[in-house]
């Protein structure tokens, strides 16, 4: 504080001499007012995006509605787009049960690794366990995905015995790996910020670590988990570069754990650069990413709303 | 009579607690592993037999001993390309949200659009860029459709950072600012910012991060091929990136040492964003010791 006296401050400067003052003052004022602008026309340009990625790709997805029809698309399990024909409930499908796979094996152990983080390990083992997780992060997809090609189904081809080893199974571990980091930091956040009063009320009632952790903490944290489940999810149902190379890639609905199959996002990937632009096939593919887009707001609206109902509760 | 022995229960309730303890140890030691292990093996696969050579030769199709030159190149051009067009635009946006919007609805629909652009899902923006620079441009898949697609993809991550490390800055400091007769925008200039920095800077290293292994953008926007020449800083020319060669080498390449080729570029990869997490983290780590407890 005291360092500052002795700087000349603009503003007292700007009183001393007048004639000046007056110059500085307005370009002051004038950067101030162009910065103003230059920073809505920012966060105006980020929608401006937002605009432009829902504008682009449902103005060729819906092409696709007056050559199939909606029925057909999503009810239908046949994909033969060299016949035209065009049923993506299978890929729609796979989607959602990868995802659920995913969540299945990553939240017990993530939200495991929170509370574990959270409440029981000491100050230096949490600051140990927080980067190490972090690096997680920063292992690029593609690398999870060569990984899961080159290490992950060999063991499963031995484990199981049959095929390739490639399917759901192989791409959910690979995503509940990916996931992990999402959910363990944000339900660590949320186990955080539960108020230590409760902890110390159930202590003062006799409760054991475990019983304050599944009784108190956890359900007070509830809403806090869940929103960090749900980012997983968004993570998890858009992740491409990684399933594509554990999945499989047939174009068929995974009845079990190690059919070859196909998501939304691996099956965009694998055949977006072979088809025409103005053609029926390249529209099916972007009502798909489409499909994507929709899941995705949907799932952000549910975290809005919960934290929503967090700050009343 | 022992009014203070356990009950029954009592002591199945503490037999229980520690179990979980040693149970949720036991977890984290395993996820521990997991990653000590996920790195041994990408690094123990990638690096014996590593020369130097390797980073700067040209890409082989048919015989062996091609490098990852190009490629590499490429990548950090594409890198740079993407943050220079996302940087001012992602910060713009984080500092309104933080300093200028008003609590209103037009900020709470705002809100609404930079939580939805982030969880856009990474293959849309390849699509989106396709869309743009292939078919409304025409200009084939290239180095800069490959740069703002990325930066695109990049703009509502940074965007949060941002406002978080300026909402992180206490407002004794802008108090402290008004109070001496400034501007808004000087005050964010000469105080907010400086002290925001450190933060910024470590949420730019994870957006950098990001964009430097990603993958599905890139094979849409920027393609599977390269000019063939080592500093082509032409941006029309196509840009298959370290990430996108990974993914070449291991699902098309015929070249015998192709899972050589794969195994290196993917240590490669893995070390480079390590780098430069470790890198741009070191300021926040020095200003934290700075004003040390």
């Amino acid at each position: 504080m005291a360092q500052q006296s002795y700087e000349p401050n603009p503003v007292v400067q700007s009183i001393r001499t007048k004639a000046v003052s007056g110059r500085r003052h307005l370009r002051h004022l004038l950067a101030n007012t162009v910065a103003r602008y230059y920073f809505l026309f920012s966060i105006l340009a980020l929608c401006f995006v937002l605009a432009l990625v829902i504008l682009f790709i449902g103005k060729t997805a819906l092409l696709l509605f007056g050559q199939v029809t909606p029925a057909q698309f999503f009810l239908s399990f046949d994909w033969t787009p060299e016949e035209d024909r065009f049923g993506a409930a299978a890929f729609i499908l796979n989607t959602l049960s990868l995802t659920a796979l995913t969540l299945l094996i990553s939240v017990p152990v993530s939200v495991g690794m929170a509370v574990l983080t959270a409440e029981i390990a000491p100050a230096w083992l949490k600051r140990l366990i927080r980067p190490i997780l972090d690096l997680l992060v920063g292992i690029p997809s593609i690398v999870y995905g060569y990984l899961g090609l080159t290490v992950l189904l060999p063991l499963l081809r031995r484990a199981s015995g049959e095929g390739l080893g490639d399917g759901l199974l192989a791409a959910a571990l690979v995503l509940a790996l990916m996931v992990l980091p999402t959910i363990a930091r944000i339900s660590d956040d949320a186990i955080t910020a539960v108020p230590r009063k409760y902890r110390d009320a159930a202590y003062a009632l006799g409760s054991t670590r475990l019983q304050v952790i599944m009784r108190v903490v956890l359900p007070a944290a509830g809403r806090g988990i869940l929103t960090a489940v749900i980012l997983g999810m968004t993570r998890a149902i858009g992740e491409t570069m990684a399933v594509v190379m554990v999945i499989g890639n047939t174009p068929q609905l995974a009845k079990t754990l190690f059919t070859p199959a196909s998501v939304l996002t691996s099956n965009i990937v694998m055949q977006i650069s072979n088809v025409e632009f103005d053609s029926t096939w390249n529209y099916a593919l972007h009502m798909m990413a489409f499909l994507l887009l929709l899941i995705s707001f949907l799932l952000i609206l549910i975290v809005r709303f919960l934290g929503r109902k967090r700050r009343e509760g | 009579m022992d009014g203070f022995s356990r009950s029954r229960q009592t002591a199945r309730s503490i037999r229980r607690d520690k179990l979980a303890t040693y149970g949720f140890y036991g977890l984290g030691a395993l996820v521990m592993l997991l990653i000590f292990w996920l790195l041994f093996t990408i690094l123990s696969k990638g690096l014996p037999g590593f020369d130097f050579s390797f980073l700067i030769r040209q890409p082989e199709e048919i015989d062996t001993g091609g490098g990852i030159g190009p490629v590499l190149f490429n990548s950090f051009y594409i890198l740079l390309i993407s943050l220079v067009i996302s940087i001012p635009i992602g910060l713009g946006a984080g500092i309104y949200m933080a300093e200028y919007a008003p609590d209103n609805a037009f900020t709470g629909a705002l809100r609404i659009c930079v939580e939805s652009l982030s969880s856009v899902p990474s293959i849309v923006f390849g699509l989106l860029g396709l869309a743009i620079f292939t078919e409304y441009f025409g200009l084939g898949l290239t180095i800069l459709g490959g740069g703002v697609s990325l930066a695109l993809l990049n703009l509502p991550m940074l965007a949060r950072v941002t406002e978080e490390a300026v909402r992180a800055v206490p407002d004794e400091l802008r108090e402290a600012g008004y109070a001496l007769g400034l501007t808004k925008f000087y005050c964010i200039r000469k105080i907010v910012l400086p002290v925001a920095l450190p933060s910024i800077i470590t949420g730019i290293c994870l957006v950098a991060g990001r964009a430097f292994g990603e993958s599905a953008v890139i094979i849409l926007t920027a393609g599977l091929s390269t000019s063939g020449e080592m500093w082509d800083f032409n941006l029309f020319s196509p840009g298959e990136t370290l990430a996108v060669h990974l993914w070449y080498v291991q699902s098309e390449a015929i070249v015998e040492d192709a899972r050589q080729i794969a195994d290196k570029s993917a240590a490669v990869l893995v070390i480079v964003v390590l780098l430069i997490n470790l890198a741009f983290r070191a300021p926040l780590w020095w200003a934290k010791r700075g004003t040390g407890r």
